[in-house]
């Protein structure tokens, strides 16, 4: 009986061993390669890996837009399609792809997943369900002009909106009457999206107006310090911000600083290995610093977390080997060469004192604890809602800074229409 | 008088069209239909309840439904009155004998061989407020003082968005409206210049109500791709409320909210309202017909 079960064994491990030799094709639906290096750089990474490991390996590309990637993806699931292994997935889809997602603890042990930021990795983990493992992070930032600030005699970046709000006014009117007439203070990103609920939240809880929806559940979005930064917020347009600036998008915000032409900008952290890349107008002149916080008891600085994860599909036929390659690009080496070259932010916190990964951005290590205490989107309390919740709130932010409603009556809409989604 | 062997004939020469339409126009109908009345999600297709006229009474008193329907219709009514107006004028030129007329009339299919999505993107690259050549013209040229954000201002967006509508879909009506011009008989404008008549008598009463059928074509045709727009609006500005159309809210309940159902109910109301359109369109047009007699 047991000499029967050890050749059994034997036999099942000649056959791993020989499939593992063979090799299979994992397909990997990975970041565009339409924005900024992030798709190509990851396409090479995973061929780094089949080379190692003897797989082949197929790059999907896909939309740039979040929105428009989770549209494409849903048609695979509906289709328990096992035409792609790995996805990439959003911070806020591990609610929406829970029931997609082949659990992950099967294939990283519990010393393997302490090495993460705890939060993202319970941000990952749906009803006990290890979606997903966290790939790079992101957290909003206040990118700067170092030769500006200097030139208008200031010596350090604003700490509150008050403050970033006379900078920007002051650089602007000196710039323009240097001969820029299409200069401005501050740009950011204003287009009704999913873009634009990241960037509201921050002016939000950075004034102590909560976080739309508490992980409690409690919808609290209308509260009188919401109102004042939307107020605040609808103040910029056409004074520091360009009036366009509530149809851009990530890009059109980077275009514009990165030209030259604004003297402070809200982004993701991939804006800065591009700023500094050659050809750049702003090359050597960029500083990064947190958001300022809002004026009052309840300010505080604020960063909206970001970020993607890596998730094997429970309808592949080979999860094993594709969670050896969510392993590979999660692994020390391949995150340390994303931080590096792409200024993306590792989501091992061990990175963060690398002395490569400092040389080449000085200023992760300050903000470590930014990162470490980036605010979620209500995604966790929203579930499969999440998109409509957002819809919901960035429509009402969106009418609310561009004038087609007070304040007050957006806030008060959107807080109807989340009751009406979450009933 | 058929025979019923001719009759017998006939069925079986257009079975094979017939199955074909039920199969992809009769079938993805039925099923809409069908999900219309469920509680469904589009990551698992399959219908989870069925909740009856939920998603109707839903859809009346969904405003965000109300905004889109009202966005449509405004954008219908003005992108397609503007077309049929300069496409007649157009049709009106190029249907005249002048030198280089067929250079003319081909470069003036050119905004309509352009792809939607290609053409949609370069306008909005046009239109922006800071690099936009547009904005650089009227700036340049005096016309206006400070830039304009067309397509974030409120009250500029929709009217951006029609104005590259009607530039991309003129042609298309001046195309329809020569081949209708083009149908009538040269002699009966010999006969009204021996009666005297002027050549604006001579568009009133003759061109224009024999241009009657080709005109009703072509504002069906028009409408009902207007009603549908998607494709313009969403490569411009994505799903801001200020410009979404029905299309786009049907898209974002189905895919974005992975409604299945309620996003259904939506395609169903959009059928609805475009019979009503042709219904109208076929009323008035019949008695514009008989009107002749």
């Amino acid at each position: 009986m047991k000499k029967w079960l050890a050749s059994v064994l034997a036999l099942a491990l000649v056959w791993g061993g020989l499939a593992l030799a063979q090799g299979v094709t994992i397909r990997v639906a990975g970041d565009s390669t339409a924005v900024g290096e992030g798709g190509r750089w990851m396409k090479a990474k995973a061929e780094e890996w089949a080379q190692k490991t003897g797989n082949r390996i197929e790059y999907i590309d896909s939309p740039a837009d979040t929105n428009d990637r989770l549209a494409l993806y849903q048609q695979y699931w509906a289709a328990r399609s096992a035409d792609v292994d790995v996805y990439m997935i959003d911070v806020i889809w591990p609610g929406i792809v829970a029931p997609h997602a082949a659990d992950l603890k099967q294939f990283f042990s519990e010393a393997e997943l302490a090495q993460f930021f705890p939060r993202i990795v319970e941000n990952n983990t749906i009803r006990g369900k290890l979606t997903s493992i966290p790939f790079f992070t992101d957290a909003g930032l206040l990118y700067y002009r170092t030769d500006l600030l200097q030139k208008y005699g200031y010596s350090k970046p604003p700490a509150t909106w008050t403050e970033l709000e006379q900078m920007a006014e002051r650089i602007q009117a000196g710039e323009r009457q240097a001969g820029n007439r299409d200069f401005w203070g501050f740009v950011w990103q204003g287009k009704a999206y999913e873009g634009l609920t990241c960037d509201a939240l921050e002016w939000i809880f950075s004034m102590g107006g909560g976080r739309i929806i508490e992980p409690d559940g409690r919808i609290t979005i209308n509260n009188p310090q919401a109102i004042a930064a939307l107020n605040m917020v609808r103040g910029w347009v056409g004074k520091i911000s360009p009036p366009g600036v509530t149809s851009y998008a990530e890009e059109e915000a980077r275009n514009a600083f990165q030209s030259g032409n604004a003297a402070f900008m809200r982004n993701w952290p991939y804006a800065y290995s591009l700023g500094q890349s050659e050809g750049s107008a702003v090359r050597g002149k960029i500083g990064v610093t947190v958001l300022p916080r809002g004026a009052g008891t309840g300010g505080r600085n604020a960063a909206t977390l970001g970020g993607w994860q890596l998730m094997v599909s429970t309808y592949s036929r080979n999860q094993r080997v594709a969670a050896d390659l969510v392993k590979y690009l999660t692994s020390v080496e391949v995150q340390k060469d994303n931080a590096v070259n792409l200024s993306r932010l590792p989501t091992r916190p061990a990175l963060y004192n690398d002395p490569q990964v400092l040389a080449k951005n000085p200023w992760f290590r300050d903000l470590l604890p930014v990162f470490q205490n980036a605010v979620g989107r209500p995604s966790g309390v929203a579930g499969a809602r999440y998109n409509q919740v957002s819809e919901a709130f960035w429509t009402g932010v969106h009418e609310a800074i561009t004038g087609r409603k007070p304040a007050a009556q957006a806030v008060r809409d959107i807080e109807a229409a989340l009751r009406r989604i979450l009933r | 008088m058929l025979t019923v062997r001719q009759t017998r004939l006939a069925w079986l020469l257009v079975l094979p069209t017939l199955l074909v339409v039920a199969f992809v126009a009769g079938y993805p109908l039925a099923q809409v239909f069908y999900y219309s009345f469920h509680r469904a999600d589009i990551s698992f297709v399959e219908p989870t309840e069925f909740v009856g006229l939920k998603n109707y009474i839903f859809l009346l008193q969904d405003p965000d439904f109300r905004g889109a329907l009202w966005n449509t219709l405004r954008f219908t009514v003005v992108s397609v009155f503007l077309e049929t107006v300069l496409g007649l004028a157009i049709a009106l030129v190029i249907h005249s004998n002048f030198k280089g007329r067929g250079i003319v009339r081909a470069a003036i299919l050119i905004p309509w061989a352009i792809p939607t999505v290609v053409s949609a993107k370069m306008w909005q690259w046009m239109l922006n407020d800071i690099y936009g050549v547009i904005n650089v013209i009227l700036v340049n040229t005096g016309l206006i003082a400070n830039k304009i954000a067309f397509l974030a201002n409120p009250n500029t967006i929709l009217w951006s968005i029609v104005a590259v509508d009607v530039w991309k879909t003129t042609p298309f009506m001046a195309l329809l409206l020569l081949a209708g011009l083009q149908l009538i008989p040269s002699d009966i404008y010999e006969a009204a210049d021996i009666d005297g008549a002027s050549k604006w008598q001579q568009f009133w009463t003759l061109t224009l109500p024999l241009l009657t059928p080709a005109l009703v074509v072509a504002l069906i045709f028009r409408t009902l791709d207007a009603l549908r727009v998607f494709d313009v609006i969403f490569v411009m500005v994505g799903v801001n409320t200020a410009t979404r159309s029905l299309a786009i809210y049907n898209r974002q309940t189905l895919i974005d909210f992975q409604d299945l159902g309620y996003g259904s109910a939506i395609s169903v109301a959009i059928l609805v309202i475009i019979f009503i359109f042709v219904f109208l369109y076929m009323r008035v047009a019949g008695r514009g017909v008989r009107g002749e007699d």
